[in-house]
């Protein structure tokens, strides 16, 4: 069975407590931090375990690399505090099981593209963005062979993806690539974080959608035009496992010709989706939810976005509608790169 | 008997007869597809008719002429496919085109299916008409014989020979030469395609035609190609690859919708006109090519445009694909598959129902004919010239 | 030629009847596991005096007719048990009449549901007909004929309650007419003349429906399809009780199925909320959701697992190629609502026996009055071995129902049969004298509901 390798004493000599004194969902002074944060490490109770929305964000807050949140799920699930329903719970974790016969282990090698459970969207990668990368997991009935698992963190439920995570890796490393670039942006955090964090081993190298995608459109340069759009960019919580690779969402959007508007809920201050949050135990968890998508959005709409680029399926499932009801195009990331080397988007 | 070859044995069974193949795009009516419309037996259905092929595959019912008429009265109209929900959807065309191919190792085939088959075995064409006549359609119309030109253009045997649509084929002739654009033909030269043997389960014929036709256009150095008939641009575009054939095909109306836009066509006036557009089937639900015609109706001066109530990947099948435009199963009654379409373009006002399609156009002028109706069947190419 | 089908043709014309091995193999199979039965003739009428000239024929010649519509009850119950002739009905067809104001519309009764979805759709938006479950190619005659129901059932009933009208052709030819309509004031009610409905779930075994006034409700311009599950089935009739008294919502169903996993042993219960405004549809939202049901989401027993998914009309189903073998059958039974949880653990042990994944679907009919609960079975119709067994998982939840004190709706023959010998024996014996009355010659769809037999 696999452990968090915490560091209690980071947490002890931390100045900030940025993990939860930033907290944008919970209103906590550095006093009070300090002292859940203890509670948290010597397994006490602590409100945080209750009140936590599970946005991941606590993770990059932490200045020290530590790992706050996947220690809050962990003593979520010690204590029993799960934070959605038992049915929400039972549910999720049977979406994973796969049931539609074995995949087909091809050998595949450089570079290639993990669909993990987004198979559906395989249409989407048929773009010179991604030429010459063999694709993995494309059939949705197999999907669930590759998937990353990571959602069960919203679940308080590290216990399903410590099962689960090591035959994954083994159906992903079967194909004998070395290099992966996951398609979702969770995946390569379970493969780069959350592995490492609780010592599971992870034989092949992940590259990140958004690092690949600049790479290729720099080799791609002179067939860039301009798309001179105003953007937002809706942060998934799993960039927060990855936010050394952040920055490549400028990056990517200074090559492509568009401009971030001016927003509140950007980088660090990005808003959560809300994609578990509606279904929450916590009294309000509903309303709290509907009343972040609102303000998410209008911020979208005070910075004159014309399109919300987003980087996860999820995210794009949650609140792409209600973007779009809100006159902002919804597009992957991968397809406004598609429009820059004037491909069309259906 | 038990066709033990039968290339669908594996999911033929798995149709539930629900009928969703029976209706449009929006669930309008029944009648989508043509050979119920016409029949309104369940064994015309696409599911009945999947039911019959199987039991006579299984042995459970016999061989009869009645049968025959069941499996070639499928237009191939794709309407199935669109709707029907389930996985095998894409091989429902195929499972009734593999009926008819058993059909012909067994020699049991209708006698106009055997003649459409045998003319254009002997004589390239389904009419049985001397290939010597096959360039009579250009009349006055000076086009040069293909020589290394930009396109060939292919005009197909009903462009050849049938006096209704060779206006059709003189027409998009001349709009090619008033654009400029660099073209020749084959003339006598020039045999059938093989799109229709193809959907009439003649998959020999279609090999030997695909065969002699890539060799002359490999010979000539043929690159692109403009078809007159969607039919023809299918089979060009997605099966003689199969046979080492690779060109890049256009229907005229995607080149005369890219000619217009650049400037090169000058538009008719048709104020005061109202028209409609029947989408081929061949070139629609086939080859999702549904906004090429509709930009050039809508480039017409003046022009008033309506939709009929079924229309891109729901609009109902002329009923005179796969060969039924000749071997005529769908024909005889006010029920006809045109006779109804004609009626639902007289619905839209329209005065001019346009066609992209020689086939459509011979069948829905017919039809008009039929239901006595005024309104004016044409060829998009002919409303460039008013009489 | 034989005489009857010169005689048929000569009522409808050649293309529209037949005797071919063709069409008499096509109108002996049904959808579901019943085993063929064979007709003598196929007839496809186009209007209400042709049917009228086929019933006589049928009773001059003393030969059965079965009425059909989409065909799609998967019960067998248009097959000719005992032979003679089809009347595909499909062909009574059109719109007579739409009147927004009081909304209603009357169509011919072979119309399918589609037709009826998408008229109202394309010219009157603001209106909506309940349309069953059932593939669109069903049709309004037989839906009416067997007690269907479908969208709307909570709050609105059955299908057959939402009639104004109806008329009938006897199986002695003559045509009657129910309703306002049969005082010549239009087809706006079905009150207040004295009850003669002996139409409506006699399986066509008493008159062919010809025409229908439907009731036509409010159609919001937002439905949106929000689902809350629950692991304790327990809970399940609690929670449609709480809904059913909030009174907000539009359809309400809860099913459970073994495939896929995520369904396994959880209740998905369907709730519909429909609006004008995006303020309509937060307030209900928020009276079903954060009132009504939030004492389940805090006790963790309950949950939302989706919100604002979508409901398309009509429903497409995809159950019969779970197998890859293109069949499915269910029993139906209209039960109290309480019955829930037990229908699903014995519904759930009876698919386990067979080897068939279960699957299992409970909508709510009126104010909780009642509930149609079915359970599927799927076959692959390339496999007689999965037939078979499905036909014994039919029969085994037949008798479940009438052990659970349920009523089997639709029932084959075989449910028929177990509900006539509990019959109240009076009741029985009406049905037996309305039958002779009006089908003296007992051609009319013979071997369902054999009261006399
Ligand atoms: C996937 C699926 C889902 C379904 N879901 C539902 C659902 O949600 N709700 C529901 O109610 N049903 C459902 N059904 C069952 C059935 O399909 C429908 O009830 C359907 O409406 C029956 O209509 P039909 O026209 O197909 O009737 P048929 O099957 O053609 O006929 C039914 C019976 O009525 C008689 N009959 C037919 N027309 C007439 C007429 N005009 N006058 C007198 N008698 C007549 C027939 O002889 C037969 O006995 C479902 C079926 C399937 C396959
Ligand atoms: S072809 Fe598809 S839609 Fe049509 S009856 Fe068969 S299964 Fe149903
Ligand atoms: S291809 Fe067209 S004619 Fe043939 S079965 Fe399908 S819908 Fe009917």
């Amino acid at each position: 069975m696999y452990t968090l390798k915490f560091h209690e004493d980071m947490c002890a000599a931390c100045e900030t407590h940025d993990c939860l004194v930033k907290c944008q969902h919970m209103n906590i002074d550095l006093d009070t931090a300090k002292i859940q944060m203890e509670n948290i490490i010597k397994n006490r109770d602590s409100f945080v375990l209750h009140d936590c929305v599970t946005c991941y964000a606590c993770e990059e807050y932490c200045p020290n690399g530590n790992h706050p949140f996947y220690l809050i799920v962990t003593r979520q699930e010690e204590h029993k505090l799960f934070p959605l329903p038992d049915p929400i719970i039972t549910r999720g974790i049977q979406v994973g099981i796969p049931f539609r016969g074995d995949p087909d282990i091809t050998e595949m090698s450089g570079p290639v593209l993990n669909m993990g459970v987004f198979s559906s969207l395989t249409r989407r990668v048929k773009s010179r963005l991604f030429e010459g990368l063999p694709i993995m997991s494309e059939d949705p009935r197999k999907m669930f062979h590759y998937f990353c698992q990571l959602m069960y963190l919203h679940y308080g439920k590290t216990s399903v993806i410590n099962d689960r995570l090591e035959k994954t890796i083994q159906t992903i490393a079967a194909h004998k690539a070395t290099e992966i670039i996951h398609f979702h942006d969770e995946c390569y955090g379970t493969y780069t974080s959350y592995a490492s964090a609780f010592g599971i081993d992870v034989p092949f190298k992940s590259i990140h959608l958004f690092e690949y995608l600049y790479n290729r459109l720099l080799e791609l340069k002179d067939e860039i035009k301009p798309l001179n759009y105003t953007v937002a960019y809706q942060r998934p919580c799993s960039s927060r496992l990855s936010s050394d690779k952040h920055a490549y969402v400028s990056k990517i959007f200074d090559l492509i010709g568009v401009t971030e508007g001016k927003r509140k809920y950007v980088d660090e201050n990005a808003m959560c989706c809300g994609s578990t949050i509606f279904s929450q135990k916590k009294e309000g968890s509903r309303k709290y939810c509907d009343n972040i998508q609102k303000l998410n959005i209008d911020d979208m709409k005070n910075a004159n976005a014309q399109i919300c680029v987003f980087n996860c399926p999820a995210c794009m499932e949650t609140i792409g509608k209600a973007v779009g009801k809100a006159g902002i195009m919804p597009l992957f990331m991968s397809d406004l790169c598609r429009l820059a080397i004037g491909e069309k988007i259906k | 008997m038990t066709l033990s070859e039968y290339k669908y044995n594996d999911i033929i069974h798995r149709c539930f007869r629900c009928g969703y193949c029976k209706f449009p795009t929006d669930w309008d009516d029944v009648t989508n597809c043509p050979s119920y419309a016409r029949y309104r037996m369940e064994s015309f259905s696409s599911g009945g008719r999947l039911w019959l092929i199987r039991a006579w595959v299984n042995g459970d019912i016999q061989w009869s002429e009645h049968l025959t008429k069941i499996i070639y009265s499928c237009t191939s109209c794709k309407n199935c496919v669109e709707k029907c929900p389930h996985t095998f959807s894409d091989d429902l065309v195929n499972m009734v085109v593999a009926a008819k191919t058993e059909l012909i190792k067994i020699g049991k085939i209708p006698k106009p299916v055997k003649d459409f088959l045998e003319n254009t075995q002997l004589y390239g064409n389904p009419y049985g008409i001397s290939a010597k006549k096959r360039a009579d359609w250009m009349e006055d119309l000076d086009i040069p014989a293909y020589n290394g030109h930009d396109y060939l253009y292919y005009v197909g045997c009903d462009g050849s020979f049938d006096p209704r649509a060779q206006k059709a084929a003189r027409a998009t002739a001349r709009l090619l030469m008033s654009a400029g654009v660099s073209f020749g033909i084959l003339g006598t030269d020039e045999i059938s395609d093989g799109n229709e043997v193809d959907m009439l389960g003649e998959d020999g014929l279609l090999e030997y035609l695909a065969q002699k036709n890539i060799q002359k256009f490999s010979k000539l150095g043929v690159k692109n190609i403009i078809t007159l008939s969607p039919h023809s641009y299918n089979v060009f575009k997605n099966k003689y690859p199969d046979f080492g054939g690779q060109y890049q095909v256009y229907h005229y109306t995607q080149i005369l919708a890219g000619l217009i836009k650049n400037g090169k066509l000058k538009v008719p006036d048709t104020s005061g006109i109202s028209i409609t557009f029947h989408d081929p089937c061949f070139l629609g639900r086939w080859n999702k090519e549904y906004d090429a015609p509709r930009k050039i109706i809508q480039s017409f001066k003046g022009m008033t445009f309506n939709e009929m109530a079924r229309n891109r990947k729901g609009a109902l099948c002329c009923g005179g694909g796969a060969g039924n435009f000749y071997t005529d199963f769908l024909g005889g009654s006010d029920e006809s598959p045109a006779r109804i379409r004609i009626r639902e373009a007289v619905d839209t006002r329209a005065d001019v129902l346009a066609v992209a399609c020689p086939n459509c156009l011979m069948m829905l002028e017919d039809a008009a004919a039929s239901e006595g109706s005024e309104i004016i069947v044409k060829d998009i190419s002919e409303i460039f010239f008013p009489e | 030629m034989s005489s009857i089908l010169n005689k048929l043709i000569a009522v409808v014309g050649e293309d529209y009847a037949s005797n071919r091995q063709e069409e008499l193999f096509t109108y002996s199979k049904d959808l579901g596991t019943a085993p063929p039965q064979w007709p003598e003739y196929v007839v496809a009428p186009k209007t209400d005096k042709e049917i009228q000239k086929i019933v006589l024929l049928a009773n001059e010649e003393k030969v059965p007719i079965v009425p059909l519509g989409g065909g799609m009850t998967l019960a067998g119950l248009a097959l000719p048990l005992k032979g003679g002739i089809i009347i595909d009905l499909k062909r009574l067809d059109k719109i007579i009449e739409v009147n927004p104001e009081s909304r209603y519309m009357v169509v011919e009764a072979g119309i399918s549901n589609g037709k009826v979805t998408a008229h109202l759709h394309n010219h009157y938006p603001r209106l909506m007909h309940s349309e069953p479950g059932a593939p669109p190619a069903a049709t309004i005659g037989g839906n009416l004929a067997i007690h269907g129901q479908g969208d709307l059932a909570h709050p609105y009933g059955f299908n057959s309650d939402m009639v104004n009208g109806m008329e009938v052709i006897l199986p002695t030819g003559e045509m009657i007419q129910l309703g306002s309509c049969a005082v010549g004031s239009g087809w706006y009610s079905m009150q207040p003349l004295p009850d003669l409905k002996f139409f409506s779930g006699w399986n066509g075994t008493t008159g062919i429906i010809t025409k229908v006034s439907l009731k036509l409700f409010p159609n919001k311009k937002f439905r949106d399809n929000d689902l809350f599950v629950v692991e304790n089935e327990e809970l399940v009739p609690e929670i449609l009780y709480e809904l059913t008294h909030l009174g907000m919502t539009e359809d309400l169903i809860s099913s459970s199925a073994a495939i896929p996993p995520l369904m396994n042993k959880l209740h998905h219960i369907s709730i519909n909320i429909a609006g004008d405004y995006e303020e309509e549809i937060e307030f209900k939202r928020h009276m079903v959701f954060d009132v009504a049901l939030s004492k389940f989401i805090r006790s963790g027993t309950g949950g939302i697992g989706n919100l604002a998914g979508e409901w398309p009309r009509p429903q497409v189903s995809k159950s019969s190629d779970w197998k890859k073998g293109g069949g499915f059958e269910y029993v139906g039974a209209i039960i109290p609502v309480s019955l829930y949880p037990e229908c699903y653990r014995q519904g759930a042990r009876i698919s386990e026996q067979h080897d068939i994944p279960y699957t299992i679907l409970g909508r709510v009919i009126g104010c909780s009055h009642a509930m149609m609960f079915s359970w599927s079975y799927a076959f692959n119709r390339a496999d007689e071995e999965t037939v078979k067994h499905a036909r014994q998982a039919l029969h085994e939840t037949d008798d479940l129902v009438m052990n659970l004190n349920g009523t089997i709706w639709k029932p084959a023959v075989y449910g028929q049969r177990l509900m006539m010998d509990r019959m109240n024996k009076n009741t029985l014996e009406l049905m037996g004298k309305i039958k002779t009355l009006l089908d003296p010659n007992g051609i009319m769809n013979p071997g369902n509901w054999e009261v006399n037999r």
